[in-house]
């Protein structure tokens, strides 16, 4: 069966097998192997992709179903070649992985709570990830990247006079500019909105 | 972990669906596939043909109707779960969805998916049972309405016949201001099977009397049970007398043991979710606790 999928942006087509899992079609027709293959029966969540933005098992869907749909895998997440996205960032950061096997499934779900809000509680962070397994961190350090990388895109989006003045209000404009990806800040509590 | 070989076909209408499914026995529907294609996956399905529904127009939507609420059977779990109408008119339904599956499979597992799957701790059918929903089917010959009691006849197990495919659940809608729901199950994990699960709905008075009641349980037998604890109305719901309503019924139940839990430990724990099922859909109803989806 011919397919036509939009995946990270572009139009891919191939000749599949309707049995073929879009998990996969991405990793041996199109080379995306940073959606991961791990119980290929919808428990673990290593396989997570965003179809239209929400994250889905790639494990639990053929990919003759996915036509329509944007489909987002991890490599799509990274600004350019080479380097990293904020959240990616973040995980490096507060070491929020090991062995990195679940890694692009939490990032993408990751992803898909921070696209609804930048000040998500605990209690929506663990409801975002419940469906991935890591059997390394014991979850702690991801939540942590996940408060992290939230953290760092609401001060992306603060203009800088305004958190200027709280955290250096003697300095005023000639602060030093607060990038998205200033690790300083780590340090500092994350504060949880309602 | 890989499906055996099938035919894929999406029918641009659900007389074509049925058409197909009536022609063929090995030939299954699949709409969200978050239970089909892991049996597929563990070749404890082997359909011949699959036949997906989930884009199809007729099986989408969520439409208000006076005194109910029909939800389209390819109405994406996730989709039900931030609907206004449903938090508003149905909120039963809302309350449990977030104990669906998690996050990613409720953004592709349907509300029709979950209803035609009849697993019997599954939190949707609970809903349909307790409130007394009619399940939609699509047939051959046009259309035909079964009570959620009726439709449930065993562990994934339907009245859905040859041909026949779900096209809408229709959840009533209680016509009280003062509604509240109730819901708790047990399960070894957060999104697990429930070992059990209750879910109740009370409708009050200005003076807090009780003017309707629904319970329902699951888990503890073959498919969702709806308790007749209709005695309760009219009275103002107190501790004791909700304890007394839900032994006198718990009778009927005839749990099974599984190496998850025991028949004893099902009953008991059915008997203390029932009564803070009720206890909760009363204060919330009274205004006492946050009514809605957690």
């Amino acid at each position: 069966m011919k397919v036509e999928l939009r995946i990270n942006g572009a139009i891919r087509a191939a000749d599949l097998e309707p049995r073929k899992t879009l998990l996969d079609t991405l990793r041996e027709n199109f080379l995306l192997n940073g959606a991961h293959a791990g119980c290929e029966h919808g428990v673990c969540g290593a396989c997570t992709v965003l179809l239209d933005g929400e994250p889905v098992r790639s494990c639990l869907m053929f990919a003759v179903q996915a036509d329509g749909y944007d489909i987002t895998t991890i490599e799509g997440l990274a600004p350019a070649p080479g380097e990293l996205g904020v959240i990616q960032d973040a995980f490096c950061e507060t070491h929020g992985l090991q062995c990195g096997y679940c890694t692009p499934g939490m990032i993408l779900a990751a992803h898909a709570l921070l696209q609804h809000t930048h000040t998500p509680t605990r209690e929506h962070i663990v409801e975002a990830i419940s469906g991935n397994l890591c059997r390394c961190t014991g979850y702690g350090q991801i939540i942590e990247a996940v408060q992290f990388a939230a953290e760092r895109l609401r001060k992306a989006n603060t203009p800088r006079a305004q958190h200027g003045s709280q955290h250096h209000a003697q300095s005023g404009h000639d602060a030093p500019v607060e990038g998205v990806l200033e690790a300083a800040e780590a340090d500092e509590p994350v504060v949880e909105a309602k | 972990m890989k499906p055996a070989p099938f035919d894929y076909v999406r029918p641009a209408s659900l007389a074509e669906v049925c058409a197909l499914l009536a022609g063929d026995e090995d030939a299954r529907v699949i709409a969200g596939g978050q239970t089909l294609v892991p049996m597929l996956a563990m070749r404890l399905a082997r359909p011949a043909k699959l036949i997906d529904i989930l884009r199809l127009p007729e099986l989408a939507g969520i439409r208000e109707e006076p005194g109910a609420v029909i939800v389209g059977a390819a109405t994406r779990q996730a989709q039900a779960e931030r609907d206004p109408v449903i938090r508003a008119s149905v909120p039963m339904l809302a309350r449990v969805l977030p104990w669906v599956g998690h996050p990613p499979t409720r953004n592709r597992g349907t509300i029709g998916g979950s209803i035609a799957n009849a697993d019997p701790s599954a939190e949707i059918p609970l809903v349909a049972v307790t409130l007394g929903a009619g399940i939609e089917v699509a047939t051959t010959q046009g259309e035909r309405s079964v009570p959620a009691d009726d439709f449930f006849m065993g562990a994934m197990l339907t009245a859905i016949g040859q041909g026949e495919c779900v096209r809408a659940i229709r959840f009533p809608v209680w016509p009280q201001q003062r509604t509240g729901v109730g819901f708790f199950e047990i399960s070894a994990r957060r999104s697990d099977f429930a070992f059990v699960a209750a879910a109740a709905q009370v409708a009050l008075d200005g003076e807090d009397r009780c003017v309707d009641v629904a319970l329902g349980v699951g888990g503890v037998g073959e498919r969702p049970l709806r308790l007749d604890v209709s005695s309760l109305k009219g009275t103002k719901l107190d501790a004791g007398l909700l304890s007394d309503a839900v032994n006198a019924v718990a009778v009927e139940l005839e749990p099974g043991s599984d190496l998850h839990a025991s028949a004893a430990y099902r009953r008991r724990v059915a008997v203390v979710l029932c009564v803070r099922a009720l206890e909760q859909a009363r204060d919330s109803a009274a205004g006492k606790s946050p009514a809605g989806a957690r």
